[in-house]
C-alpha cells in the first residue's frame, strides 16, 4: 500500500487515488499531418520503465483533483509529487523527462505550434 | 476451424531420453529410484545458436520445443536469467479456456486448447491437464444478454460454449450462495466445458525436459544484457556468461519486454503491472471446476493438494517490484466469501505477485520487429498461461519461416499503426 501525499489533501492511502498512466503526453494539434505511426506514438506507445516513471494521479476519493507524481516502478519509491502542468524539480525526475524517447517524437512537436499558444497549454 | 488440427511434429520424446510410465516406475523402485535420469541437462552456452530463445518460462520453452520439434531447427537455446518457470509461468492460477469473443482470439485459444488436449502425451510428462470446466456467470440482466451475444459468437467459431441458469449452476457447484438478495446475485452464467486447469510447473518442465530430448540447450542463471546488431540486423545476445552468436532472437519475457525490446531501440505499446494471485490453506474436495466472475472480478478453483486458488485483475499503477496493493486482495477475497460464503473462515496459506505485460487492446503481440532476426512474444497480460503452448507453436513458425502463419499474423505489431486492433477488454470473459 502506497502512501501518496495529495498536494491539496496530505498523505491519503493508495486505495483514494487513480492513476492515469504516463504524464507528459501532450495531444498533436496538427494530428492531420502525422504519419499514422507518428500518431501511434501519441496514442498508443506508453513509456514503460523500470525504474523512475512520471505518471499521472488523481485524487479520486478526495478531492478529485490531478497531479503529478514520480515514482520509481522497481522499489515503488515515491521521489516528488509536482502539480498539473509543472515539469519535475528533483535531479531524477528532470533527467527521466528529459531523456524520454517521446521528447523527440514528431507527435510531441506537433503539440508546440507556436511560443505564445505554448506557455498556456504547458504540461497536462 | 473446429478441425484443423495443429501440427504436433515429433512426439513422445524420440531424442532416447528415459520415458516416464508406470512401468518405469516399478523398474525404478527396485533401486530405490536411484537413478533417474536428469530431466534436462545443465547446458553450458556454446558460442553460436541458430536461434536464442530469451526467457525461460512455458512459452519461451514451448517455443524452443516446437522449433525442434515441428520445425527441424537443430541449434536452439533458452536463455534464462533466474530459473525455469519462476516467473508468471509459476505464478498464475492455471485457468485454461478458449471461449472468447473476436476470431482472432478464438483462432489462437482454441490452437492452444487443442494442443493442451494432447500435450502430456506429446511430452511424456503428466502436465495434470484437467478438463473440469470454466463457469463464467453474470450477476446483471445486461451482463447475461452480453453472455449470451458471447456464447454465440463462440459458438459460431467451432467452440464449445453453454448458457446456465442459476438453478443448473447450482447443481453444477453446490457451494454457491445463489440467493438473489445479495449485491450481486448470481443471474446466469456460461460454460465451457472443455476449459479447465493444468499443473503450471509442470508446463515448463514437461516442455524443458521434451526440449532437452531434441537438443535444445537450457541455460538458467543467464540474464541477457544487450542484443548485438550490425546495421539492422541481429547479430548475437550479451549475456551475464558472456557473448552469443546467433542471426534470430526470440525474445519471450513477459514482464520485462519493454526493458530488453529498449535495448534494441524498439518501442512496444506495453504496461508491467503487477498481477496478484493467493491460496487459502487446503481443505477437503469442495469445487470440481473453475468459477469465474466478471462483475464482482474474481475467479477461483481448487488445487488438486486442495487449496482454493483465488485470482483478480492486475494493480493499477506500473510497477516492476512482483508484489501488488492490499486492497486488490482485498477486494477478491471479499468476492469469494459473498459468493461462497462456506469459504469465510479459511486462512490464506500463500499470496504472491507477478509482472503482466498488458497490451492496449488486451490481446498479445506475436511479431517481427524492424530488427532484423528479432522477433517479440508478449503482451499476454492476464491471460497468458492458457495460451502457452499455442503461443510457442506460433511463434516457433515466425521463428522459423519469417513470415507469420494464419493464426499469428493478426498480433502484428503494425495493428497499433493500421488500428486493426483486437479489443478484449471484458470480452474475453475478465475485466483486465
Amino acid at each position: 500500500m502506497l502512501v501518496i501525499t495529495c498536494p491539496h489533501c496530505g498523505p491519503r492511502e493508495e486505495s483514494e487515488f487513480a492513476c492515469g498512466g504516463e504524464a507528459h503526453i501532450a495531444r498533436p494539434l496538427a494530428e492531420n499531418s502525422l504519419t499514422d505511426a507518428e500518431f501511434a506514438d501519441y496514442l498508443f506507445l506508453r513509456d514503460n520503465p523500470k525504474g523512475l516513471f512520471l505518471e499521472r494521479w488523481r485524487h479520486t476519493a478526495g478531492c478529485r483533483r490531478w497531479f503529478n507524481m514520480a515514482r520509481d516502478t522497481a522499489t515503488h519509491e515515491i521521489v516528488e509529487i509536482y502539480p498539473m502542468g509543472g515539469l519535475p524539480a528533483s535531479k531524477a525526475g528532470k533527467a527521466a523527462h528529459k531523456n524520454s524517447w517521446r521528447r523527440d517524437t514528431a507527435a510531441e512537436a506537433a503539440a508546440k505550434p507556436a511560443k505564445s499558444a505554448r506557455n498556456q497549454r504547458s504540461g497536462s | 476451424m473446429a478441425t484443423d488440427q495443429p501440427d504436433r511434429g515429433l512426439r513422445g520424446l524420440p531424442g532416447g531420453k528415459q520415458k516416464y510410465s508406470a512401468f518405469a516406475l516399478a523398474k525404478k523402485a527396485m533401486n530405490y529410484h536411484q537413478d533417474w535420469q536428469r530431466a534436462w541437462r545443465d547446458a553450458p552456452p556454446k558460442d553460436e545458436y541458430d536461434v536464442v530463445i530469451i526467457g525461460g518460462g512455458g512459452h519461451g520453452l514451448a517455443t524452443a520445443y516446437y522449433l525442434a520439434a515441428v520445425h527441424g531447427v537443430k541449434r536452439v537455446a533458452v536463455v534464462e536469467k533466474g530459473w525455469l518457470g519462476g516467473g508468471n509461468t509459476g505464478r498464475n492460477t492455471t485457468i485454461i479456456r478458449s471461449n472468447y469473443l473476436w476470431d482472432e482470439s478464438a483462432a489462437i485459444y482454441e490452437h492452444a486448447l487443442k494442443l493442451w488436449e494432447g500435450m502430456s502425451q506429446d511430452l511424456n510428462f503428466n502436465v495434470m491437464f484437467s478438463q473440469r470446466g470454466v463457469l463464467t456467470i453474470a450477476h446483471s440482466e445486461h451482463e447475461l444478454r452480453e453472455m449470451s451475444r458471447r456464447v454465440h459468437a463462440i459458438r459460431l467459431n467451432g467452440i464449445d460454449s453453454e448458457i446456465l441458469g442459476p438453478s443448473e449452476i447450482k447443481t453444477f457447484v453446490p457451494i454457491i450462495n445463489t440467493d438473489q438478495t445479495i449485491r450481486y446475485p448470481v443471474m446466469g452464467g456460461f460454460l465451457q466445458k472443455r476449459g479447465g486447469t493444468a499443473r503450471h510447473d509442470a508446463v515448463a518442465w514437461g516442455y524443458a525436459r521434451a526440449a532437452d530430448d531434441l537438443g535444445v540447450d537450457i541455460i538458467q542463471n543467464c540474464e541477457v544484457t544487450g542484443l548485438r546488431r550490425n546495421g539492422r540486423r541481429i547479430v548475437g545476445i550479451e549475456t551475464s556468461r558472456g557473448f552469443i552468436k546467433t542471426r534470430k532472437v526470440g525474445c519471450v519475457v513477459a514482464g520485462h519486454s519493454s526493458v530488453v525490446a529498449g535495448m534494441a531501440d524498439i518501442r512496444l505499446p506495453l504496461a508491467s503491472r503487477p498481477l496478484q494471485a493467493l491460496v487459502s490453506e487446503p481443505i477437503k474436495p469442495v469445487l470440481d471446476t473453475v468459477i469465474m466472475s466478471n462483475a464482482v472480478h474474481m475467479y477461483i478453483s481448487q488445487s488438486d493438494k486442495g487449496e482454493m486458488v483465488l485470482g483478480a485483475g492486475v494493480d493499477k499503477y506500473n510497477s516492476y517490484a512482483q508484489r501488488g496493493s492490499f486492497p486488490v486482495p482485498e477486494h477478491m477475497i471479499a468476492a469469494a466469501v459473498e459468493l461462497f460464503p462456506v469459504l469465510s473462515r479459511l486462512r490464506m496459506l500463500r499470496h504472491w505477485g507477478g509482472i503482466v505485460d498488458t497490451c492496449p487492446d488486451a490481446s498479445p503481440i506475436i511479431s517481427k520487429t524492424d530488427v532484423e532476426g528479432l522477433y517479440f512474444n508478449c503482451g499476454w497480460g492476464t491471460g497468458g498461461f492458457k495460451a502457452t503452448p499455442g503461443s510457442g507453436h506460433v511463434f516457433a513458425d515466425l521463428i522459423a519461416n519469417d513470415r507469420p502463419n494464419r493464426i499469428a499474423a493478426p498480433y502484428a505489431l503494425d495493428r497499433f499503426q493500421t488500428g486493426l486492433l483486437i479489443d478484449e477488454h471484458g470480452a474475453a470473459g475478465v475485466a483486465h
